[in-house]
C-alpha cells in the first residue's frame, strides 16, 4: 500500500460533549421532559411575576360580601369561605410553597452533601457513628415528628417551617452521597491527589464534590418534586403555612370541610391540578437528567 | 433496634417536655388553690430532676399507663386501643388491597414488557408515583363518595348499627373499601415497578434457558421458576410498606374521617390533647422501628447473602 505522509490526518482528540450539552440533547430527545421544563419555566415565571403586581394583603383581607363565590364576574376562580380571591391565592400559592420547596431542598442538598461526603471519605469509626445517627433519623414517622415540632415551636414563621422540614429529610441525599464517596475515595485520581500530598478537605470538596456532582444534582431535583408534595401535604393537615399565608396545600385543606369538597369545587381543584402538574413536571426534568447523567441510559 | 428505641424514647420524652402542660393539667380543675397544685406536683414527682421524671415515664409507660387524655377524660392506653382497632383493620385491607393489585400488574407489565398493556401499567405508576396521597384521596373522595355515592364519606361504621350484627360487619367493610383502596392504588405503585423490572431481569437468565430448553411449558417457566425468584424481594418490602402505611393513615383517615390513631393524632394536637399527642408519636415509632426490623429479618431469610451469622 502506498504511503502518502503529506496527506495523513492527525487524528484530533475526540472532545467529549459538555455536560450541558448531553443535557441538552436529552432533553430534545425526550419531549415530554422538553415540554415538562417550558411549563416549569413559563409557570415560575408567571406566579414570581404576576405576585410581583397583586396585593397580598388584599387578597388575604376577609370580605364577607363575597363569600363561595363560584367562578366567573369579578372573581376569575371564584372565591372561599372568607370572601378571598381564589385565583389571587393560587399564585401567591404557588410562589409560596415553590419558594419553601426549593429552599427545603437546598438545605437538605447542602447538609446531606456535606454529611455524607464527610462519612463516606473518612469511613471507619466515624463513618459507622454517622451513619448509626442518620440510622436513627430515618426510622422516625417523619409526619408526625414534623407535625409535633411545628405545634410546639414558638414563634412559629415560614422559615422555621423550613427548618424543621430540612431536619427530618436530609437523610436520603446524605446515605447516597455517602455510598457514591466511598466510591470514589478509591479511584485513582483521588488515590493519586492524596500521594501528592493534597489535604483530605481538598479532595473531598475539590475533587471528589465535582465528580459526584451530577448526581447530586439529579437527586435535588427529584427532591424538589417531592418536597413540593410534602410542604402542600403538611399545609393540607394545617401544619405548613399558616392561613395568612396561602400555599397549594392551604388551598386544599379547605376541601376538609365536606361542603367544600363536595359542592365548591373551584376551591381545591385547580391547587390540586397545579400541585400534580408541578411535581409531574419536575419528575420528568429529573428523570431526564438522571439519564442524561448516565451513559447508558441516554437516549440522545 | 433497642438503641434506637431508647434514643426514640428520649426524643419523644424530650419534645414532651417541651410541650405547655403537664399531667397534671388534665385531671384538676383550675380553681383549685396554686399551693395545692404545688403539694399535688411534688407528690406526683414532677419537680424530680428530669433524669428521674424520665425513668418514671419509661416506667410508667412500659406497664401501660400513658397518662390521661384531658379532651376524652379517659385513660390514653384505653382510648389508643379503641382507635388502634380501626387503623389496624385500615392497614390490613390496605395492605391486601396493595398486594392483590401490585402482583397481577407487575406480573403482567414484566412478562409482556413494551406492549401497549405494559406501557399502560407504566403508565399508571408513573403518575401514581407523582401523585401525593392526599390529593389523590380527596378525589376518590370526591367522585366515588359524594358525586356516586357509591360509599360512605365518614366515619368507620354507620350510626346506629349495633355491633356484633352482621349489618354492623358489612357497614364496617363498607366504610373501609374506599380508604384502603385510594390508600393502596398509591402505595402499590413502588411494588408493581420493582416487580416488573424484577421479572424483566430474571426471564434473561440462565437458569430461565435452561428451564425452557428442557421442555418446560411457558406457564411453567412463568409461575415455578421467574416468579419464584422475582417474588421474593417483594416480600422483604413488607416492612416498609408497614412503615409506609403509618404517613399514609395520618392523610387518609383526615380525609375520610375515620376514626383511627391517625385522626386521633391530628385532633389531639389541634386540640392540644398533648398526651395523647405523646402516646401515638411514641407507638408510631416503635411501629417504624418494628416495621424495619421485620423487613430486615424477612431480607436475611430470603437472602442469605446477607445473613448475620
Amino acid at each position: 500500500m502506498e504511503m502518502r505522509n503529506e496527506n495523513i490526518d492527525i487524528p484530533k482528540p475526540i472532545k467529549s460533549p459538555s455536560t450541558i450539552k448531553i443535557i441538552w440533547r436529552e432533553l430534545v430527545r425526550d419531549k415530554l421532559a422538553l415540554v415538562s421544563l417550558i411549563f416549569l419555566v413559563l409557570i415560575t415565571a408567571f406566579v414570581y411575576g404576576i405576585a410581583l403586581f397583586l396585593d397580598k394583603s388584599e387578597i388575604v383581607t376577609v370580605d364577607l360580601f363575597a363569600i363561595n363565590e363560584p367562578p366567573g364576574g369579578e372573581f376569575i376562580l371564584g372565591t372561599d369561605y372568607g370572601g378571598r380571591d381564589i385565583f389571587g391565592q393560587l399564585i401567591i400559592g404557588t410562589r409560596n410553597s415553590l419558594s419553601v420547596a426549593i429552599l427545603v431542598t437546598l438545605m437538605t442538598g447542602v447538609i446531606g452533601v456535606v454529611y455524607g461526603l464527610v462519612s463516606g471519605y473518612i469511613g471507619g469509626t466515624v463513618d459507622n457513628i454517622m451513619m448509626r445517627i442518620l440510622d436513627f433519623f430515618l426510622i422516625l414517622p417523619f409526619l408526625m415528628i414534623v407535625i409535633v415540632f411545628v405545634a410546639i415551636v414558638p414563634k412559629y414563621t415560614v422559615f422555621s417551617f423550613s427548618l424543621i422540614m430540612t431536619a427530618f429529610l436530609w437523610m436520603g441525599i446524605a446515605r447516597m452521597i455517602r455510598s457514591k464517596a466511598l466510591q470514589e475515595k478509591e479511584l485513582d485520581y483521588a488515590q493519586a491527589s492524596r500521594t501528592l500530598g493534597s489535604s483530605n478537605l481538598k479532595v473531598m470538596f475539590r475533587q471528589v464534590l465535582p465528580n459526584i456532582s451530577s448526581l447530586i444534582i439529579v437527586t435535588m431535583t427529584l427532591n424538589l418534586a417531592a418536597n413540593i408534595g410534602l410542604e402542600s401535604g403538611l399545609s393540607f393537615l394545617g401544619f405548613g403555612f399558616p392561613e395568612s399565608t396561602p400555599s397549594l396545600g392551604t388551598l386544599l385543606g379547605y376541601a376538609r370541610n365536606p361542603q367544600t369538597l363536595e359542592f365548591r369545587w373551584w376551591i381545591w381543584v385547580p391547587a390540586a391540578v397545579l400541585i400534580l402538574v408541578l411535581m409531574l413536571s419536575v419528575n420528568n426534568v429529573g428523570q431526564a437528567l438522571k439519564r442524561a447523567t448516565d451513559a447508558r441510559q441516554r437516549r440522545g | 433496634m433497642i438503641p434506637q428505641m431508647i434514643l426514640l424514647s428520649i426524643l419523644i420524652f424530650i419534645v414532651a417536655q417541651m410541650m405547655p402542660g403537664d399531667a397534671l393539667t388534665g385531671i384538676i380543675d383550675p380553681n383549685i388553690d396554686p399551693a395545692a397544685i404545688e403539694a399535688q406536683r411534688e407528690a406526683l414527682g414532677l419537680n424530680n430532676p428530669w433524669h428521674i421524671q424520665y425513668i418514671d415515664w419509661v416506667n410508667a409507660t412500659l406497664h401501660g399507663d400513658l397518662g390521661q387524655s384531658f379532651r376524652f377524660k379517659m385513660p390514653v392506653t384505653e382510648l389508643v386501643g379503641q382507635r388502634l382497632v380501626n387503623t389496624v383493620w385500615l392497614g390490613l385491607v390496605t395492605l391486601i388491597f396493595t398486594y392483590l393489585i401490585a402482583v397481577p400488574l407487575g406480573i403482567t407489565s414484566g412478562r409482556y414488557n413494551d406492549t401497549w398493556l405494559d406501557q399502560g401499567i407504566t403508565t399508571y405508576t408513573y403518575i401514581g408515583f407523582a401523585i401525593p396521597l392526599f390529593i389523590f384521596g380527596l378525589v376518590m373522595l370526591w367522585v366515588f363518595g359524594f358525586k356516586l355515592s357509591w360509599f360512605p364519606t365518614n366515619g368507620s361504621v354507620a350510626p346506629g348499627t349495633e355491633p356484633g350484627t352482621m349489618a354492623f360487619v358489612l357497614s364496617k367493610i363498607k366504610h373501609l373499601l374506599l380508604p384502603a383502596l385510594s390508600m393502596a392504588l398509591i402505595a402499590t405503585v413502588s411494588t408493581v415497578q420493582y416487580l416488573r423490572s424484577e421479572i424483566i431481569d430474571t426471564k434473561q437468565k440462565d437458569f430461565i434457558v435452561t428451564a425452557r430448553a428442557k421442555g418446560a411449558s411457558e406457564q411453567r417457566v412463568y409461575n415455578r421458576h421467574i416468579l419464584r425468584n422475582s417474588l421474593l424481594p417483594i416480600a422483604a418490602f413488607f416492612g416498609f410498606e408497614l412503615t409506609g402505611l403509618i404517613g399514609g393513615t395520618v392523610f387518609i383517615e383526615t380525609i375520610f374521617n375515620y376514626p383511627g390513631m391517625g385522626l386521633l393524632f391530628i385532633d389531639s394536637i389541634t386540640q392540644r390533647d398533648y398526651s395523647v399527642v405523646t402516646s401515638v408519636v411514641l407507638l408510631f415509632g416503635i411501629a417504624s422501628i418494628l416495621g424495619a426490623l421485620l423487613s430486615d429479618i424477612i431480607l436475611s431469610i430470603v437472602d442469605p447473602r446477607i445473613r448475620i451469622k
